[in-house]
């Protein structure tokens, strides 16, 4: 077995392989379209029209792709430190807690100071549902893995409870919290039509967009441009070589999971104040493990994340119009197409790498 | 609390165990070659799915067996062909199943049956009904012995099975030149290569065996336990079965014990719903919740030790 590291041209290692896998993913999600009976490429031009066909379709795909650069970017930054973060379900969800708290606890402020507050509270709750397990790691060697599945599981049963007894008000049947008026944020067809006297097709878009962008630059400036940055993807790629280096990889681990938190408690913000008004049970609904596949689409990079997140943003809203359109092919086909990318595009990274690596040196000769 | 109430929990912690022994026993097997698993809850979610789906074409339970096994296998190849030929993250490879698996189950339950994802309702003839053991009728007119000796009958083959399983695994792991070299090669895989045996060859068993205990599992949940396929049907029992693994410390007996105790507490936790206790009412939640709790608080190594195979999660490459 040769070097199989190494012996291609970086452009094929980071723009053709990723494209291949992606390919052979849409392919095998294609063929199921097929096994149900329907048409693959019809299915596809759905969803296309569905989601970037109209400003309402982009609407949507922006506000989806709003939680998944959160969670996106949570998963990301945990795997640059070597840590693999299955909880940013969880996470997510109770950082909804921090959102409801502040925004319906301090309701009494004026929005400018409320809404910080609650933005604050959301990445704090977020955070400290990260750090314990991060903890667990750093100081106890407990499997991050193991130890952040329990805690999707625990804070399921922990919100039910709180949602339940604490948050609903007494009479109302719905298990839901009161109206978040305080900490409101407006969305695109609110701004629209109160400031400018436009009329915007109705879509969940808010202005939480705008904090995923800067949430994904503020990642990238961290890892890329800071010490600690350098000390988290020093003690991923060599966390031995790291404390050589005088990095104490403990430290490391309990900061990374900690700010993994805090951004995938940023979903709260989108959908707690930004959509909802009101903390939902459930609420997450599956975007925490959306963060994965966009985790490993976008190769951990930003940049990457922004585009996966807003392809599978693509994939929720144009899925939405597609079981519409088509009963037959359910809402559920978007999770296997995740299913599928994560399968292809992580556990099997480097399927067709030795091919393409034997294509090159053919080439070469 | 009436003995008849007792009697009725533990039935039913022995009926809602059965999913957990296998799974977890299914995690014992691939782990202790090397091959860390958290895709059982979607093995046994695609097994649950395809037990229902052809027990009701075939109206026959056994054939709804027969498929669920080779299903959940199919699933548990793809997963050893990552981990053991690709040499995939093992974890990454999980999560993929999990999803492939509950989103096929309700697409294709979707396109089948046109329910919304769920399987028709199966008869009693095509499903895994309760036995009577023999001498049982005379039993239960004894007081006191008749309640308890409910616990132990009225279930299905499966659920005799899977206890059955338990000391058999013990055994085999303990016992048979096959289950040494397994968790030889979960321990030392180094060694294992060089004495002359095939690594990848005793990794593909154990996977195998995994796939053939959740597709037991899942067969369970949707042709014994329940009469049909429900989307999301598995509920974390395939996580709980992880929980119960790492809470066993990669044994067969303890892990019995471990699925017992958190088929007890999902058991109580049906009954207990709403019940008060010194006026105090026990939240349901908590209840749902202990089993995740106590194997954080076991993992941090407050009741105990958790020691995993060493080299279970690592894919093997041959030195040269």
């Amino acid at each position: 077995m040769g070097n199989t590291r190494g012996e291609l041209p970086t452009w094929v290692d980071v723009g053709l392989i990723p494209l291949l896998n992606l390919t052979v993913a849409l392919l095998v999600a294609g063929l199921v379209v097929l096994i149900i009976g329907e048409s693959p490429l019809e299915a596809l031009w759905i969803m296309l029209k569905g989601a970037v066909g109209s400003l309402k379709g982009w609407g949507y795909l922006l506000y989806y792709a709003t939680n998944f650069v959160f969670t996106g970017l949570a998963v990301a930054i945990a795997f640059h430190a070597g840590l693999f973060n299955i909880g940013g379900e969880g996470q997510a969800y109770f950082a909804g807690l921090g959102a409801a708290t502040v925004g319906l606890g301090l309701q009494f402020l004026p929005w400018p100071i409320v809404i910080p507050l609650a933005i604050l509270a959301s990445m704090a709750f977020g955070a400290f549902w990260a750090w314990i397990p991060g903890m667990l790691q750093a100081k106890r060697g407990s499997h991050i893995v193991i130890t952040t599945i329990m805690f999707n599981f625990i804070a399921a049963s922990t919100m039910v409870y709180l949602i339940n007894n604490w948050f609903r008000p007494t009479g109302k049947m719905a298990v839901e919290s009161r109206e978040i008026t305080g900490a409101y944020i407006l969305s695109f067809r609110e701004i629209a039509r109160d400031y400018f006297g436009m009329r915007l097709p109705s879509t969940p878009l808010n202005l939480t967009v705008f904090l995923a962008i800067i949430a994904a630059f503020a990642v990238w400036y961290l890892l890329w441009r800071t010490k600690l940055g350098y000390e988290i993807r020093a003690v991923g790629a060599n966390s031995e070589a790291a404390i050589y280096a005088g990095i104490k990889p403990e430290r490391i681990i309990m900061i990374t999971m900690t700010i993994s938190g805090a951004l995938a408690g940023l979903m709260a913000v989108n959908e707690v104040l930004g959509v909802q008004h009101r903390l939902l049970l459930e609420y997450v609904g599956g975007a925490g493990f959306v963060g994965i596949a966009v985790a490993l689409m976008g190769r951990s990079h930003p940049i990457g994340i922004v585009l996966a997140a807003m392809l599978f943003g693509l994939l929720y809203q144009g899925g939405a119009e597609l079981s519409f359109a088509k009963p037959l092919i359910s809402r559920d086909m978007i999770v296997v197409i995740q299913g599928l990318v994560i399968l292809f595009m992580g556990a099997l990274e480097y399927a067709f790498r030795p091919a393409l690596a034997a294509l090159f040196l053919t080439a070469e000769d | 609390m009436d003995l008849s109430l007792i009697a009725e929990i533990l039935s039913s912690t022995i009926r809602l165990s059965v999913p957990l022994v296998l799974a977890c026993l299914a995690g014992l097997w691939s782990e202790k070659s090397g091959i860390v698993d958290i895709g059982l809850e979607g093995k046994m979610l695609a097994a649950a799915f395809a037990a229902a789906a052809s027990a009701s074409y075939y109206q026959s339970a056994w054939m709804g067996l027969l498929l669920a096994i080779l299903v959940s296998i199919a699933f548990a190849l793809v997963h050893g062909y990552a981990a053991i030929n690709q040499r995939g993250n093992q974890v990454v490879s999980g999560v993929a199943i999990n999803m492939l698996a509950a989103g096929l189950a309700v697409v294709l339950g979707n396109t089948w049956f046109k329910e919304g994802g769920r399987t028709p309702a199966l008869p009693e003839t095509a499903r895994f009904m309760p036995i009577e053991l023999p001498g049982i009728a005379t039993l239960l007119q004894v007081p006191v012995i008749g309640p308890l000796a409910k616990i132990v009958s009225g279930h299905s083959i499966i659920t005799y099975a899977a206890f059955l399983f338990v000391p058999l695994t013990a055994w085999a792991l303990a016992k048979t030149r096959f289950g040494l070299r397994l968790r030889a090669v979960g321990e030392n895989p180094h060694a294992v290569d060089s004495a002359g045996i095939s690594v990848a060859k005793l990794r593909y068993k154990a996977v195998i065996i995994a796939g053939i205990l959740c597709g037991i599992a899942g067969a369970f949940l949707s042709t014994s336990l329940s009469a049909s396929f429900v989307r999301d049907m598995t509920a974390g029992r395939g996580f709980m079965a992880l929980a119960a693994l790492i809470f066993a410390n990669w044994r067969a007996w303890p892990a019995l014990y471990a699925c017992l105790l958190f088929g007890f507490l999902q058991a109580s936790g049906n009954y207990l719903q709403g019940a008060h206790v010194g006026g105090f009412e026990i939240p349901v939640q908590f209840v749902n919740m202990a089993p995740y709790l106590m194997t954080v608080i076991l993992l941090a190594g407050f009741i105990g030790k958790s020691v995993p195979p060493r080299a279970s999660g690592i894919p093997y490459t041959k030195d040269r």
